[in-house]
């Protein structure tokens, strides 16, 4: 529970300042100070556990079916971390509140910084390696938000994006590597990782897996050839560049590498690269460290030059490699947080960063050249400094490596020409700010800054001198619990300021030497690499992004074109790929089902369908040849479902038929009455051989399915429907009792569709026309006599019929749907006959209501059998005799269907009444007659 | 007979897929409505093709599946709704852009598509 207080806390805190947003920035820094410093304690009081021996865990089950849990552990490795984090971000805290100016947002700035702390805290302290790759992924995006911070400057803008590009790309192939991981050890918690090593390492996929993961880490830790969006990222605040450059977000891919050191490493494949990476990047960042104007480019390639130091120790994996690189990344925190503040403060006391303005300080910054004295010196690595000790434990590994053979000599060679580097650009930093001439043209007069501002950097130089002196006393515990977690061994800890003369004292006073002659010589240097046109990296990025980004565009101009008919044919066409293999991999298509014989009414049922169907596609443009043809199609339709045995579809899709029609002919009045133009060739050509497949396809299926005996599982409606039910009509039972919850989603579709239709008629201005194509008139008549008649007598006769198929419907073909058909269809006409008025005039009833009381009556039919403590529509029946009827049988069921009845007849009235309005509320003026 | 079933499904179902690749929304809504009736002709031929029966206990010896027919008969009706809701659809299109066809104003592929 401590543990995930510790990772948690944060993020909740992270409201604080932005709810304290009003009051004075004080108030929102010492609420971030506050729950930095509380889950500081949390920790302190959790690491007395680990001090003790013990691995302190939390494991809480997330989503066990894909192996994620919030799992925490706190051993010797996450402590070192967790501790850097806090500690660190306590001081940046306290640094940023005097830093920041009074223009920018403080409270954004402490929200953004806390959710950063609790990532990185997420990602050191996880026993889970799904859940710390997803606050890897959320150090990512805080990160952005950090850079971004000065969102109106386009630099700052862009450094963030490629921060994020780079680092979260990183980020998948690491997500990558740790989904192989986790296939090949059966679990992504930590200790059975750790615990399957030799399996990993023996395994096929070891190597991508090892590459995948590599990429994530050295994206995130800024390692060659991937380093360049750290200088970059250093157009955010100074106390953001001290705490993602110094202790957390680039210390993150090193963490990845420490804790998969077990796992992965010890291979030759892993010190290979690993080391060579670290090598290169490590003379890489510390050659244009040399060259850097900017006091922060000077830094952050500094820090790109001391993690490949860490990486390259890691790479070697001895245990003594890993005791250096632990001690490093505690002295490289300390030192590089430091020096980013005194950049932080030189750029704040004079407005400049640039090395060329900035010279003889000394004066006016007496107090931060001390500081910068000493966190430089522990930089360059000079005696009693701690920076000193870490690198003499470097050389002495670079040394003892025997992993190239022949070759084994460069290693120690050019590590000491990076230091020679590293003290150089050590050297420059002190000099050329504080020493030589005092500047004149500085936009600001430089004074020192409130003591507070430098009271960070103070505990730093602090830290840097007391390890410096004394190092197994403040570093040795912890220092032995974090090369235990990490190299699974116990190390003899021996850090001492004098070992003698030997080969690593030798390599630092060549590098000391040989670093202030290359600093004597630098301008040789400068003249040098100015042959070589500086290519940014940033334009390469903005290239490779822009490429890709173009490319995006034309595949989706393609694709997406704002054709409709496109985005059709690529579905049909996909549905094509999918089904084709499997119908071709069925073994046979005819299955064993005895089949029916054709008989002559058959026959030329299905050639007049077919006929017909053709005619519907290929009169198309002639639109009311086209609509005649498909009620041809419709009516064939309920005639086979009278000759298949299924009298109740019959009815349904007769009068559906018929009511759809009508709507279609009265929606025709509003299209265009110009035939359109044909298509092209080509495109009939390509819709005739996809129509053509999908029909072949619909037409192999349904005979493959037609052919095969099957078993039913309509034995059980069967069985139970006069028993359970009440009623013989299977079908209508099905409906209104065994699947009756089905129906009611049915009719609440059918009353949602009819109110959306509604909704679209509101306030719609249709075209229309006042005279057909030819340019005659609409005739005068609107009602002739003998419908009006005719209507008039058939209402009653029609509403008598449709009773009886309501009520008959439990028992033989009929019931509620095709009821309430009949009845709408008889109303439909009465519109048709004698016109909306008329109709309005005698019968003004609202179909909206109609619509919601069916549905209603059908749901507290529902609810009603609660109150007899059964489920939901459970229906009951009884029988009784009526007078002249005879037996006759009352269930609840009818209730339901009365439901069904009323829907269908508001929501078709709804929509027909509704829409037919349309054509006489602004009838046109008719001329002519 | 199953054949010529299986033959009759498939024309419907091919002329109705060439309407639907139609430009303009009328014939893409007739379309849709026939392609309905394909649909539901199919689902209802899963109960297999029977003749001379009724799905109703007590009138015949074996009678049909009538769990096929019930799905379809709301599924007729549901139809007619979305048929409904796409006709009305159109013209609210037509009233709005003055024009029925389907595809993007801006899109220029001058091939007399329509």
């Amino acid at each position: 529970m401590k543990l995930a207080a510790i990772v948690f806390l944060p993020f909740i805190g992270a409201i604080l300042p932005l709810l304290l947003a009003s009051r004075p920035r004080l108030h929102s820094t010492v609420s971030a100070a506050a729950i930095t410093a509380l889950s500081l304690v949390i920790l302190m009081v959790a690491a007395t556990g680990t001090f003790a021996g013990a691995t302190p865990t939390y494991f809480l089950e997330w989503l066990p079916s894909l192996g994620l849990h919030i799992a925490f552990r706190l051993d010797g490795l996450a402590l070192l971390f967790a501790g850097l984090i806090l500690i660190i971000g306590l001081l940046v805290i306290v640094y940023a509140h005097y830093y920041l100016s009074s223009k920018d947002s403080a409270p954004r700035f402490f929200s953004c910084l806390l959710l950063f702390m609790g990532s990185m805290l997420g990602i050191v302290t996880a026993d889970n390696l799904i859940l710390m790759w997803f606050f890897w992924e959320l150090t990512s995006i805080s990160s952005f938000l950090l850079i971004g911070y000065w969102f109106h400057q386009s630099n700052a803008r862009r450094g963030a994006r490629m921060a994020l590009a780079i680092t979260g790309g990183g980020g998948l192939a690491l997500l990558a590597g740790i989904l192989l991981i986790g296939s090949i050890a059966g679990s992504y918690q930590l200790d059975v990782v750790l615990a399957s090593g030799e399996l990993i390492r023996n395994h096929d996929l070891y190597v991508p897996a090892l590459i995948l993961v590599l990429l994530g880490a050295f994206t995130k830790s800024a390692q060659f050839p991937f380093q360049f969006w750290l200088p970059h990222a250093m157009a955010a605040p100074t106390p953001v560049s001290a705490y993602l450059h110094s202790a957390t977000m680039v210390k993150a891919g090193i963490f990845l590498m420490a804790r998969l050191l077990p796992v992965l490493g010890g291979t030759p494949e892993w010190t290979t690269i690993v080391t060579l990476t670290g090598l290169a990047t490590l003379l890489f960042g510390a050659y244009f460290a040399l060259l850097k104007t900017d006091l922060k480019g000077l830094l952050a390639f500094s820090t790109i030059s001391h993690l490949g130091l860490i990486t390259m120790l890691l790479g070697l994996g001895s245990v003594g490699a890993v005791v250096a690189a632990m001690f490093h990344i505690i002295n490289h925190a300390a030192f590089k947080a430091g020096l980013f503040m005194i950049a932080g403060i030189i750029d704040h006391e004079t407005g400049s960063r640039d090395m060329r303005k900035l010279s003889g300080l000394r004066k006016a910054l007496p107090f931060t050249m001390v500081l910068a004295v000493i966190t430089s010196a522990a930089m360059a690595g000079i005696p009693l400094f701690n920076g000193f000790l870490s690198k003499e434990m470097f050389f002495a590994e670079a040394y003892d490596q025997q992993l190239f053979g022949g070759l084994s000599w460069f290693i120690p060679v050019l590590a000491t020409l990076g230091a020679m580097l590293s003290v150089a650009y050590s050297v420059r930093f002190v000099h050329d700010v504080f020493f030589q001439e005092e500047a004149t043209d500085l936009p600001k007069k430089p004074h020192e800054p409130p003591l507070m501002m430098r009271a960070p950097v103070i505990i730093f130089a602090f830290i840097c001198i007391a390890v410096g002196l004394a190092p197994m006393f403040f570093t040795a515990e912890l220092l032995t619990l974090a090369v235990s977690a990490v190299s699974q061994v116990t190390p003899q800890l021996d850090i001492a300021i004098w070992h003698g003369f030997n080969m690593p004292l030798l390599m630092s006073a060549l590098a000391l030497l040989g670093g202030i002659a290359i600093y004597i010589g630098r301008s040789e240097l400068l003249t040098f690499s100015r042959q070589f046109d500086a290519r940014d990296a940033k334009d390469i990025f903005a290239r490779i992004v822009s490429a890709t980004t173009r490319f995006c565009d034309e595949f989706t101009q393609y694709v997406e074109n704002g054709s409709l008919q496109r985005y059709v044919a690529f579905l049909l066409v996909f549905t094509l790929i999918l089904v084709v293999p499997e119908l071709v991999s069925i073994m046979q298509l005819e299955g064993s089902r005895p089949q029916l014989p054709i008989d002559a009414i058959s026959l030329i049922g299905a050639i007049l369908l077919m006929l017909a169907a053709l005619s519907t596609a290929m009169l198309h443009r002639q639109r009311l040849t086209s609509l005649m043809m498909l009620s041809v199609v419709g009516l064939i339709v309920s005639l086979s479902f009278v000759h298949f045995s299924a009298p109740d579809l019959a009815m349904t899709q007769l009068v559906v038929e018929v009511v759809s029609i009508i709507l279609m002919i009265l929606a025709l009045f509003f299209m265009p009455q110009r035939i359109p133009r044909a298509s092209s060739g080509r495109r009939v050509a390509r819709d005739v051989l996809l129509a053509g497949s999908i029909g072949g396809i619909v037409g192999t299926l349904n005979y493959a399915i037609l052919t095969r005996p099957f078993d039913s599982i309509s034995n059980f409606f069967l069985a139970n429907s006069v028993p359970g039910g009440g009623g013989t009509n299977v079908v209508n039972v099905i409906l209104v009792d065994f699947r009756g919850f089905d129906t009611l989603g049915e009719i609440a579709v059918l009353a949602i569709a009819a109110a959306g239709i509604h909704k679209l008629l509101n306030n719609l201005r249709p075209f229309m026309p006042s005279s057909d194509v030819d340019g005659r008139p609409w005739h005068r008549v609107k009602h002739p006599l003998m419908v009006q008649t005719v209507a008039q007598a058939l209402l009653p006769l029609a509403l008598m019929v449709s009773a009886y198929i309501f009520l008959r419907g439990h028992n033989l073909p009929g019931g509620g749907f095709i009821a309430g058909l009949v009845t709408a269809a008889a109303m439909i006409l009465q519109y048709i006959a004698n016109g909306v008025d008329w109709v309005k005039h005698r019968f003004d009833y609202n179909y909206q209501t109609l619509t919601s009381v069916g549905v209603m009556i059908a749901l507290f039919t529902g609810v009603g059998s609660w109150l007899f403590d059964h489920n939901f529509l459970t229906s009951s029946f009884t029988y009784v005799t009526w007078p002249l009827v005879g037996k006759f049988e009352l269930a609840t069921a009818i209730l339901f269907d009365l439901g069904v009845y009323l829907t269908v007849i508001g929501a078709t009235l709804m929509i027909l009444a509704n829409f037919g309005q349309m054509t006489t509320r602004h009838r046109p003026r008719q001329e002519g007659y | 007979m199953e054949t010529l079933y299986a033959i009759t499904v498939g024309t419907l179902t091919a002329c109705s897929v060439f309407l639907i690749l139609r430009g303009r929304s009328f014939p893409i809504v007739i379309g849709i409505t026939m392609l309905s009736y394909a649909v539901n002709l199919f689902l209802f031929s899963t109960g297999r093709l029977v003749i001379n029966e009724i799905p109703i206990v007590g009138a015949s010896e074996n009678t049909t599946d009538p769990l096929p027919q019930a799905l379809v008969l709301t599924a007729i009706v549901i139809g007619f709704a979305m048929t409904a809701y796409s006709i009305i659809l159109a013209v609210r299109v037509r009233g709005e852009i003055g024009s029925d066809e389907v595809n993007d104003y801006n899109y220029a592929e001058q091939e007399g598509q329509r």
